[in-house]
């Protein structure tokens, strides 16, 4: 279970683009690191990340082990209407984390 | 005196390996993937502005923002951006999917990055062209990603 902190405004105007933030607390393990043992620790990356906003894809990301670790994104999307924010994310070993947050909009 | 001058020329060897090998090979791979990404469309170099720092001191988290030029209406949008790198063990970095709704083409990360490189950012618009923009990253503390 992953640790994600997001960001968006509380209220906006109707048809306003706002800025949605969000941090995810993962390694992004590479794979082309060794432990302590000379063991090679398997790549283990957030891979894909859906943000859905009222049911509907808003954004989506793709990623690999050239995303640092703790993985930020920053993106905008028009406000619609009240409603809530969906993040979720897979990793590579099939660990699921999702988030939530809801918007208030005025017209 | 033999045994030195033999162990001279391996660690000659040694040194020219990491360096001559990956840039050129890694150069023909991005342009491989890029092919791959727009089906053998032209990609033309513009609309796609990269924001990061000249010179990043840390190559394990480096700022980057992503925008392109479009006024992401329903008929005219962006659909996707794809980051690659031409130094980095992996050079399929993200590639992002936006969409009318997104009211503004522009997308901001952190990436890690194997050393000073550049940058290449495609992005696809919804009438299926392509456009590109790259930045050259400078950086001092390589993110090591492998073992060259």
């Amino acid at each position: 279970m992953a640790l994600a902190r997001v960001q968006l405004p509380a209220r906006a105007k109707r048809g306003e683009a706002i800025e949605v933030r969000i941090a995810i607390q993962h390694p992004m393990e590479t794979g082309f690191r060794f432990d302590l043992m000379g063991k090679a620790i398997p790549k283990n990356v957030i891979h894909s990340l859906r943000v859905r906003y009222n049911g509907a894809e808003v954004f989506a990301a793709e990623m690999g082990s050239g995303v640092a670790a703790n993985p930020y994104l920053q993106f905008y999307t028009v406000a619609e209407a009240s409603g809530e924010f969906v993040f979720e994310w897979v990793d590579d070993d099939g660990n699921r984390g999702s988030e939530r947050a809801s918007i208030t909009v005025v017209p | 005196m033999r045994a030195r001058r033999h162990f001279l020329s391996v660690l000659a060897g040694l040194a020219a390996l990491p360096l001559a090998r990956p840039v050129r090979a890694q150069a023909e791979i991005v342009a491989e993937l890029v092919q791959k990404l727009t089906g053998g469309k032209p990609v033309t170099a513009g609309r796609v502005t990269i924001d990061t720092p000249r010179l990043a001191d840390n190559g394990h988290s480096v700022p980057f923002r992503v925008s392109v030029d479009s006024p992401m209406t329903a008929v005219e949008h962006v659909r996707s951006i794809t980051l690659l790198s031409d130094r980095n063990p992996r050079p399929l970095m993200a590639t992002f999917r936006l969409g009318p709704k997104s009211g503004r083409a522009v997308v901001v990360t952190r990436l890690r990055l194997n050393g000073s490189q550049r940058v290449l950012a495609v992005a696809q618009l919804s009438d299926g062209s392509f456009w590109s923009g790259s930045a050259e990253v400078e950086v001092t503390e390589s993110a090591c990603l492998d073992m060259s």
